[in-house]
């Protein structure tokens, strides 16, 4: 099905972006296609971004599968913006305008997002950035209207070992009537530190984007790098990527496990994931030299090869997961004190996750598919036929359900690419090019999706998309009707990524 | 099941493993800049309060390990508190974004002396590779010191859990004299 929105986005100018084309629009036709948006509601909204002249949507055709970039020239300092038609567009035209100047015409939220009114100048990636803004002034909150509410501001500062971020609640009570997230405080101004660097220099930062997802980020940059560019991984290289990213995936998935228990009280949980996670790390250091596999992906291919005994290292590791996963998950759901709270807790609905296209375990814990392994897909997985689980329920207990899932896939795809690791280069040189590439990744928390553009072997624009501006968002609807105690257990069946989306 | 694990963790003893020696040469020096009256208050036991100052949660992830069974950080007397104000040392990571500036000297003015504070990572030693962003603070040597004074350095990207553990109970083992 084609959809009109689809159709308009078709006419558009082709630019020779790889191995998507991007189709620029006239202010005409993107005023059109916010228009049609509503009538095609398949057309998923993946991100938004910008450079110093033009805005840029990612879409995906979730009907037919064609994926879609689409531009438009910024007049007069603005574009139509597209969350009227698109609320996971909100928070990212707001990104848009603190970093580039660019407003959002028509926009349903003005606030300032990533500034805080504390860097040097305003519009740090513009031609030319702007003064320093006024004093900061104390955040502006939706405002709540009600009887016999109060608020309960948590953050930056949390109690926990976690990252900072703001969360302001409404409560009627012991329920939360309505929660509101601010971010922005682990920006680090990465976007620009990239620019007129070479792709291996600044996939320093691609991989610094997030740390738990450091394997999935690499690999998306090193993608649309090896796109603009028009070369391919070797096959070992790729081979080698997807070992490394299913490690990630079952670390991961196993530390946050132990910390839904936890944050649950059940401190068994957390003792036994953590114990594996931990096998899994050491494996990792084994196998690539760093616990995290940090730098490990580099554009063109892999740092290094796989040390000698290292697959032998991570197949203990995973035989042991294997080997006490069963009576873990029997545990899980067997400890009715622990069921109690996590069943029908944090509810998201399917209708809210395909409105905002979210990923990984969230989206697949409401009934959504998707996952980029298999769609777009890219090497080594296309042949490892990956299985991927998807629960109707929407609450923690099937985030947690979920991670169960990916953890034995992953265990059985880490056999498959061991067995079957390619010979061969490591990594193929980069040519000094100018170009344009879009690169993904399937990390463990959704879809990872890096875009740039190269001028002689430099970078002269690029943006990076975690899965979690699609899952922030539904943290907030998520929590409503709960009861403030329970949204630890929310957070963490979430386990959205604060510096990936602060940027 | 969960009994049956815990009997035998009973009869084949516990996954923690025996802790890596510690350099007396590096107790020394960082004795040398101690406050004695602190060491004589504190004694063995100190409560670490973690801060993230912009991190990319690299660090965050190897603090989460130094609390699994392996490392079980709490049987050196350390742990870790919900509150800065329950707080001996301050454990701070990240390059110290400007938007995390007040939050971070407000969390050191909330801490009681004496305090103090460990710059965990190579940002949080001296902005890593965030060095030179118009997000950073940067002033002086740049990382966490730029907004309070740092008394510890824990270099890596991220550190081990081993590297910390070292590095905290060198704090311990000085703080003891």
């Amino acid at each position: 099905m084609m959809g009109p929105a689809s159709e308009i986005i078709l006419r558009g100018t082709e630019e020779p972006c790889r191995p998507w084309i991007r189709r620029t629009l006239s202010r005409e036709d993107w005023t059109a296609l916010v228009a049609a948006l509503p009538a095609q509601p398949g057309l998923a909204l993946v991100t938004l971004w910008a450079d110093t002249a033009q805005a840029h949507a990612l879409f995906v055709n979730e009907d037919t599968g064609d994926i879609l970039p689409v531009s438009t020239a910024i007049i007069e300092g603005g574009y139509p913006a597209l969350s009227p038609a698109r609320p996971a567009a909100a928070w990212l035209e707001r990104m848009v305008r603190d970093l580039w100047g660019h407003s959002a015409l028509g926009g349903t939220d003005d606030r300032p997002w990533l500034d805080h009114g504390r860097w040097p100048h305003t519009f740090p990636n513009a031609i030319r950035p702007g003064p320093m803004g006024p004093p900061p002034e104390p955040p502006e909150f939706l405002p709540v209207t009600g009887e016999d509410l109060h608020q309960v501001a948590v953050g930056p500062i949390h109690a926990g070992i976690i990252e900072p971020g703001h969360f302001r609640f409404t409560a009627q009570g012991e329920t939360v009537v309505r929660l509101e997230i601010r971010l922005g405080y682990t920006h680090k101004g990465t976007l620009s530190l990239m620019r007129s660097k070479s792709p291996r220099a600044a996939a320093r930062f691609a991989a610094r984007l997030s740390g738990d997802s450091t394997v999935a980020h690499s690999i998306a940059f090193a993608r649309a790098t090896e796109a603009a560019l028009g070369v391919e991984a070797p096959a070992r290289a790729n081979g080698l990527r997807g070992v490394m990213a299913e490690i990630e995936r079952i670390a991961n998935h196993l530390g946050d496990v132990g910390a839904i228990c936890n944050d649950a009280s059940f401190a068994f949980a957390l003792a036994r994931f953590g114990f594996h996670r931990e096998a899994m790390l050491r494996a990792a250091h084994a196998a690539f030299g760093h616990r995290l596999m940090m730098d490990a992906v580099v554009p063109g291919g892999v740092a290094g090869d796989i040390a000698p005994g290292g697959a032998e290292a991570i197949l203990a590791a995973i035989a042991g997961v294997e080997a006490e996963l069963p009576e873990l998950v029997h545990v899980y759901e067997n400890y009715s004190s622990l069921i109690d709270r996590v069943v029908g807790t944090g509810v998201i609905t399917r209708t809210l996750a395909d409105r905002f296209a979210t990923g990984g375990h969230v989206g697949r814990a409401a009934g959504r598919t998707g996952d980029a392994r298999l769609h777009p897909g890219y090497p080594p997985y296309p042949d490892l036929m990956v299985v991927v689980p998807s629960f109707p329920e929407g609450d923690v207990d099937a985030r947690v359900r979920i991670r169960f899932a990916e953890i034995a896939e992953s265990i059985r795809l880490l056999r498959l690419l061991l067995q079957d690791l390619p010979g061969g280069a490591l990594a193929t040189t980069l040519p000094m090019l100018s170009g344009e590439g879009i690169g993904c990744a399937e990390s463990f928390r959704g879809d990872v999706w890096h875009w740039l553009r190269l001028d002689n072997g430099q970078i002269a624009s690029v943006f990076m998309r975690d899965p979690s501006w699609a899952q922030w968002p539904l943290l907030e609807a998520a929590i409503e009707g709960n009861i403030i105690a329970d949204f630890p257990l929310c957070n963490k069946s979430f386990n959205c990524s604060y510096s990936g989306v602060d940027l | 099941m969960v009994w049956r694990r815990i009997f035998r963790t009973l009869a084949e003893g516990p996954a923690t493993e025996p802790a890596a020696p510690i350099g007396d040469a590096a107790t020394q020096a960082l004795a040398a800049q101690l406050d004695a009256a602190a060491q004589t208050r504190l004694g063995r036991s100190l409560s670490i309060r973690h801060m993230d100052a912009g991190s990319c949660n690299g660090c965050e992830l190897e603090i989460h390990a130094l609390n699994n069974i392996v490392y079980d950080l709490e049987r050196f007397g350390l742990r870790f508190v919900a509150s800065p104000r329950h707080a001996d040392v301050l454990l701070v990571t990240g390059p110290l974004s400007r938007n995390l500036r007040e939050a971070l000297i407000q969390t050191w003015q909330a801490t009681p002396d004496p305090k103090w504070v460990v710059a965990m990572g190579d940002c949080a030693v001296d902005g890593g590779v965030f060095k030179g962003s118009y997000a950073i603070d940067g002033t002086g040597t740049g990382g966490i010191a730029a907004g309070v004074p740092v008394d510890l350095k824990i270099p890596g990207c991220p550190p081990t859990p081993a590297a910390i553990l070292v590095a905290l109970r060198t704090l311990i083992d000085a703080n003891a004299g």
